[in-house]
């Protein structure tokens, strides 16, 4: 563009502005550029970090405060939100499952740790399997999942991406059906593995171009989902109709 | 600093003369990823003005304590929290949305349009020029994502808003809500609003 916006040049000005390590604050509608210059020509003397960054950690603890605030007051309706995603999804985790007859479960995982799990029955009330939420680290952020099995715990009957932050373009396809319909109808036994070419055997999961570290976290969460719940849901299994 | 703009020149600079997508050239990521329809880029549009206003607010408010060689943080930090807050309220009452747009809500930190503003306007001018700042700078950045979504979510899915404009005889182009529509379009808009500026200018001169 010819005819840069004079903003441009006030961008220009900024960027090129000298630092001021020690520099001193800059008085009331004085500018930080205007206290920089200030700085260069007559060196002030030098002060405490405190001294110098008590406005960051001020804002700091009040930003956190407020954050914690909007967790606290936000964060049911988020879980609630997650939850009727989790019932929606239920019928497909666990096909032929009815969203209405699910039970719910907090049951203690082989690490020691409490887990909700969803289990799931069909409209005569047989139980037909279970979903189970799950979480781990990904590429860029934690990845939530939900884990659909068979009443036996011997069958995968499906997987679906509850909540992701991975690339967009490239890791965010594990939340496209074709790498989601990898993990419907396969066995729970072997342990998954990657593979970047096509799959040969039942536990191979064919890697996203360019997202193999994605791909992986998936298959990792899944594996380490069911080695944690298989004792735990195997004595709660076909028991229980719902009410 | 009497040099510099007035409210009045702040607000209406950010609609058009100083357009943050047409001129300046900022926030390329969202303009490319949320504008396949006219529902997320509006969206879009919304958490950005919220957390350009609030950080501007705040900047303003705070600009006598900035010490030069913090300031860069203390901005960063503000338009951090403000996104988290902007997230976290989208995540529990426009889930679908919230699903939909993904990492480009977080994103928004980065969105160089608001660091830019904090440091330009904000920093050095008085809360009500900062505010107006913010608005205009938001209206401009909203305007410039419907824009692209209009032309996209059309010529793509026959729709605007998810209402059927073009009829059910229009054989949707699928490239215009995939990513080459993004850039195909932003392109041409932006040839559209060079060449539309310049013709002005000639005329004035």
């Amino acid at each position: 563009m010819s005819d840069l916006p004079e903003n441009t040049t006030e961008q220009a000005e900024n960027v090129s502005m000298p630092p001021a390590v020690n520099g001193e604050a800059p008085g009331d509608g004085m500018a930080p550029g205007d206290a920089a210059a200030d700085s260069a020509s007559s060196l002030p003397e030098k002060k405490s970090y405190i001294g110098q960054a008590w406005l960051v950690i001020l804002l700091a603890f009040c930003f956190g405060g407020g954050l914690a605030f909007v967790q606290t007051t936000l964060g049911p309706k988020i879980a609630e939100n997650k939850r009727n995603e989790t019932y929606s999804v239920i019928p497909t985790l666990v096909p032929g499952a009815d969203q209405e007859s699910t039970e719910e479960l907090v049951v203690q995982g082989a690490d020691g740790r409490d887990v909700r799990v969803y289990k799931a029955f069909s409209t005569a009330g047989e139980h037909l399997g279970w979903v189970i939420p799950a979480r781990g680290q990904g590429f860029a952020d934690v990845i939530e999942i939900l884990v659909g099995q068979d009443a036996s715990l011997e069958t995968i009957t499906g997987m679906y991406v509850l909540a992701q932050k991975e690339t967009p373009g490239l890791g965010d396809f594990i939340r496209g059906e074709e790498f989601q319909s990898h993990f419907a109808g396969i066995p729970a036994l072997p342990p998954l593995e990657v593979v970047k070419a096509d799959p040969t055997e039942t536990n191979e999961i064919l890697a996203l171009t360019g997202a193999t570290i994605s791909s992986e976290s998936v298959t990792n969460i899944v594996n380490a989902t069911i080695a944690n719940l298989r004792e735990v849901l195997a004595t709660r299994a076909g028991s229980n109709a719902p009410e | 600093m009497s040099d510099q703009p007035t409210a009045a020149e702040r607000f209406l600079n950010g609609i058009l003369p100083e357009n943050p997508v047409y001129r300046q050239l900022l926030g390329m990521c969202p303009v490319l990823a949320v504008t396949s329809g006219m529902k997320p880029a509006i969206t879009m549009a919304g958490a950005t003005a919220f957390v350009l206003i609030m950080s501007n607010t705040l900047v303003s408010l705070i600009r006598g304590l900035l010490k030069p060689h913090l300031r860069i943080l203390v901005f960063t930090l503000t338009i951090a929290t403000f996104v988290t807050i902007a997230d976290r309220f989208l995540a529990a009452f426009m889930y679908d949305m919230s699903k939909q747009l993904g990492p480009y809500v977080p994103l928004i930190i980065v969105n160089c349009l608001i660091i830019s503003r904090a440091e330009i306007c904000a920093s050095k001018q008085k809360l009500g020029t900062a505010v107006a700042d913010a608005v205009g700078m938001s209206l401009g950045f909203a305007l410039a994502l419907a824009s692209i979504a209009t032309v996209r979510e059309i010529l793509g899915s026959g729709t605007w808003f998810g209402i059927d404009v073009l009829g059910s005889g229009w054989p949707a182009w699928g490239i215009m809500v995939l990513p080459p529509g993004a850039f195909l379009t932003l392109g041409l808009l932006l040839g559209g609003a060079e060449w539309f500026g310049k013709r002005r200018a000639a005329k004035a001169s």
